[in-house]
């Protein structure tokens, strides 16, 4: 026990030693998540009425942004299924990495939901009356939580063996992995299934499109990995090898082209039969009696993706440079697909058929971006801590040295 | 890997290789290293750290008491689960509130359902003219937001020979109602059987009463408009900001379940006037209809006349394809419409 407060303490420590780089990278990610902390204040005090959203646009920015991180959560799975099931050992020490992520990103969700939420203050009332199964919502509650934990564990167990110095159990951690796998896909189709099971939203009430949360999921989370890794490999001195990367660029290629494929099919759906119940679509690329707000944003994820496809798909991406822009476009254009492209149009035109456009105020953008800028913040912080303990530089031996004798040497002291 | 000591890892590096001595009982180890400028920086730092948080969290200041729980309100159970004292209890508070808030003296009930009785509502569409009397009247019975503007009934007005919402004007504001080329199709809850936005509700804060109305509680409700999203009529409404109502317009008749105020951050809807229905007297929109348009009663009565109007009418549902199985039903005479024959223009509350 003394040795687990140690660590956390190690940890905390750690998280604020670092270089110039470090130091100016946190404190402008601390300012961004404060500015975004006095808007939620603001927020709490006025309600949301200082958000862009309205009885007809009701979920926003924040949603979209829950949609999209949903996915990157449920990303972790892609670097953990080659790992553990292929045993493919080129992205063995990287996968550490991608379920990190998963974890301050599933944080970065919870956030969101709950500064989309009118009364927070009554959060308790979920342990209390909680609808479940009925409500896919405490579905969703379920799996996050779940997945956090997981994750938590799986993490924060290699990493404290690593600060041990022991050879982590396999009966401790492995069986959870195979759990997050499984669990990783049932986050986004939950999610999925939050939006498809409203037969009042036609643009929604659609079979394929928990199969295109996942698909782009494991295109847009790989590739958010694969940058991270680039950073890592460039600022710390944990090892990255080409292969790994190369083995992600190969998950993103394939999941980039079956979402674009997906895709396909749904705006084929939706413009061949051209009822009544397309309007919605005709409202996302088209525009719809005049209104148009959603098309250039539209446009632009489709653009991006299709140029991040044909990036990943041609030899040229085996380039680590030209990986980057690819997936950077793919993170960019997924973004937009899957957040202001399918959460907003599902209630343009509303059930009424009143068309009220949706533009999110500079209030609800800070909150956001401090949000994202916590998360990163977070993110920041599991990696600084640990690249130096796996790579078993901060250890429990040689930061208070022999463990039985020095421990006590530090109580007596 | 180029520059180390700029690196993430760098330091830790430093520490490994540094000596065994100084290693060990890093605390001491700061204590002894610390230069006074290290000190003032790192206390700058920490100082500049805790204005930062200051700052972010100072719009708290301006949190009005009501919406800071007490702990009474903190521990309200779910409706459902209240003793009729708690009930009692909450209703007293309630009152307390509404004299605190808007200076009005308020008779709060929790108005329990009837037995034997299921609600229905069905709407004459050859005689609807379109006045809005029935948007106003339900604002002022159900204490209803003035600003932001919240209103529970949404009047279409639809072009003839169309039943497509989407061609439908939200917004007209002719000099003189009805038109001469459009029809007007009002829209509210449905209380429908199969009800969407109950079912996803993650808190049981909304349900549906055994005479069919489906409620919120306002004291349950979290605020994230699943709700919202849920229903397919477009019934539902959240307060976005703290309701506002002129004060002498406050109607003090109140239902715990139905119209009293509702705070800020909660869901809000048509509950069939339950404080007025379950008492025996009808809906304010129906009591206003100039048209007699409305009609309301209880389709387990066979002489009532909302079981005339569905056994003999032409009836129709909206959107009938989503299984909703709505108590709301929409009719035309087959006489007397004001369809039958070139009607010139008559004043609101006239009869073509």
């Amino acid at each position: 026990m003394k040795r687990y407060f140690s660590f956390l303490w190690q940890c905390g420590r750690i998280s604020f030693v670092g270089g110039w780089r470090y130091h100016t990278w946190m404190t402008v990610l601390t300012i961004l998540s404060l500015i975004g902390l006095y808007a939620y204040c603001q927020q709490l005090v006025h309600g949301l009425v200082t958000t862009g959203m309205t009885d007809q646009v009701s979920w926003g920015l924040y949603i979209a942004n829950f949609t999209f991180l949903v996915g990157m959560a449920a990303a972790a799975a892609m670097l953990v299924i080659p790992v553990y099931v292929y045993r493919n050992m080129q992205l063995y020490d990287v996968v550490v990495f991608g379920e990190l992520l998963a974890v301050s990103v599933i944080i970065m969700c919870l956030m969101f939901v709950t500064v989309d939420l009118g009364r927070p203050d009554r959060f308790l009332h979920m342990l209390q009356r909680f609808n479940f199964p009925i409500s896919m919502l405490t579905w969703d509650v379920l799996a996050l939580t779940g997945y956090l934990l997981l994750n938590l564990h799986i993490c924060g167990y290699l990493i404290y063996c690593s600060y041990c110095g022991r050879e982590p159990s396999k009966a401790f951690y492995i069986p959870f992995v195979f759990i997050a796998i499984v669990w990783a896909i049932s986050i986004h189709t939950v999610t999925a299934f939050l939006y498809v099971g409203l037969g009042g939203r036609p643009f929604w009430n659609s079979a394929i499109i928990a199969p295109r949360f996942l698909a782009s999921a494991f295109a847009a989370g790989p590739a958010f990995i694969i940058l991270t890794l680039q950073i890592v490999r460039r600022y710390t001195r944990h090892r990255v090898n080409d292969d790994s990367l190369l083995t992600l660029r190969r998950i993103v290629q394939v999941a980039m082209i079956i979402n674009a494929f997906l895709l396909g099919c749904e705006v084929f759906t939706e413009f061949y039969t051209d009822s009544a119940h397309s309007a919605s679509a005709h409202y996302l690329f088209l525009g719809l009696h005049g209104r148009s707000g959603l098309v250039p944003w539209i446009w632009t994820a489709i653009v991006f993706n299709l140029v991040a496809t044909v990036l990943f798909v041609l030899p040229a991406s085996r380039a680590l440079r030209t990986l980057n822009i690819a997936c950077i476009l793919a993170v960019l254009g997924i973004w937009i697909e899957k957040g202001m492209g399918l959460i907003i149009p599902a209630f343009v035109p509303t059930p009424l058929g009143e068309i009220v456009e949706y533009v999110p105020t500079a209030h609800e953008i800070m909150v956001c971006v401090g949000i994202w800028a916590f998360g990163l913040l977070l993110y920041t912080v599991f990696v600084r801590i640990s690249v130096p303990v796996l790579a078993g530089e901060l250890t429990h031996e040689k930061r208070y040295g022999e463990p039985a004798r020095r421990v006590q040497g530090v109580q007596s002291s | 890997m180029a520059s180390h000591s700029h690196s993430l890892g760098g330091p830790s590096r430093r520490q490994r290789v540094a000596p065994a001595s100084r290693r060990w009982g890093h605390r001491r180890d700061a204590g002894a290293t610390v230069t006074r400028r290290g000190f003032i920086g790192k206390g700058a730092a920490v100082l500049a750290g805790a204005a930062g948080v200051a700052a972010a969290l100072s719009p708290l200041r301006h949190l009005s008491p009501n919406d800071i729980p007490t702990a009474e309100k903190f521990f309200q159970k779910h409706y459902k689960e209240m003793t009729p004292e708690d009930k009692q209890a909450v209703l007293e508070r309630i009152e307390r509130e509404v004299a605190n808030r808007h200076c009005a003296i308020a008779d709060v009930q929790a108005h329990e359902p009837l037995d034997g009785v299921e609600f229905l509502y069905a709407l004459n569409l050859s005689r609807c003219i379109g006045c809005r009397k029935c948007v106003f009247a339900c604002v002022k019975e159900n204490n209803c937001s003035r600003g932001p503007e919240i209103q529970y009934i949404r009047v279409l007005k639809m072009e003839k020979g169309s039943i497509d919402v989407e061609t439908s004007d939200h917004h007209y504001d002719p000099s003189q109602v009805p038109e001469h080329d459009s029809y007007y199709m009002p829209v509210q809850c449905h209380q429908c059987a199969n009800p969407p936005c109950v079912k996803v509700c993650p808190v049981e804060a909304t349900w549906q009463e055994p005479d069919g109305i489906t409620v919120v509680d306002y004291d349950w409700c979290i605020g994230c408009r699943y709700c919202e999203a849920a229903c397919p009529y477009w019934a539902r409404r959240f307060n976005f900001a703290e309701p506002t109502i002129p004060r002498d317009e406050l109607t003090t008749d109140m239902g715990y379940l139905s119209n009293r105020p509702r705070p800020k951050g909660v869901m809000e809807k048509c509950t069939f006037c339950l404080q007025r229905t379950r008492r025996g007297r009808l809906p304010a929109c129906v009591e206003v209809c100039p048209t007699g348009s409305r009609k309301f009663g209880n389709v387990l009565d066979p002489d009532s006349e909302v079981a005339y109007i569905l056994k003999h009418k032409r009836v129709f549902v909206f959107k009938e394809d989503l299984g909703t199985l709505p108590r709301f039903f929409y009719y035309f005479d087959e006489r007397g419409s004001r369809y039958h024959e070139p009607i010139a223009p008559v004043a609101p509350g006239g009869e073509a």
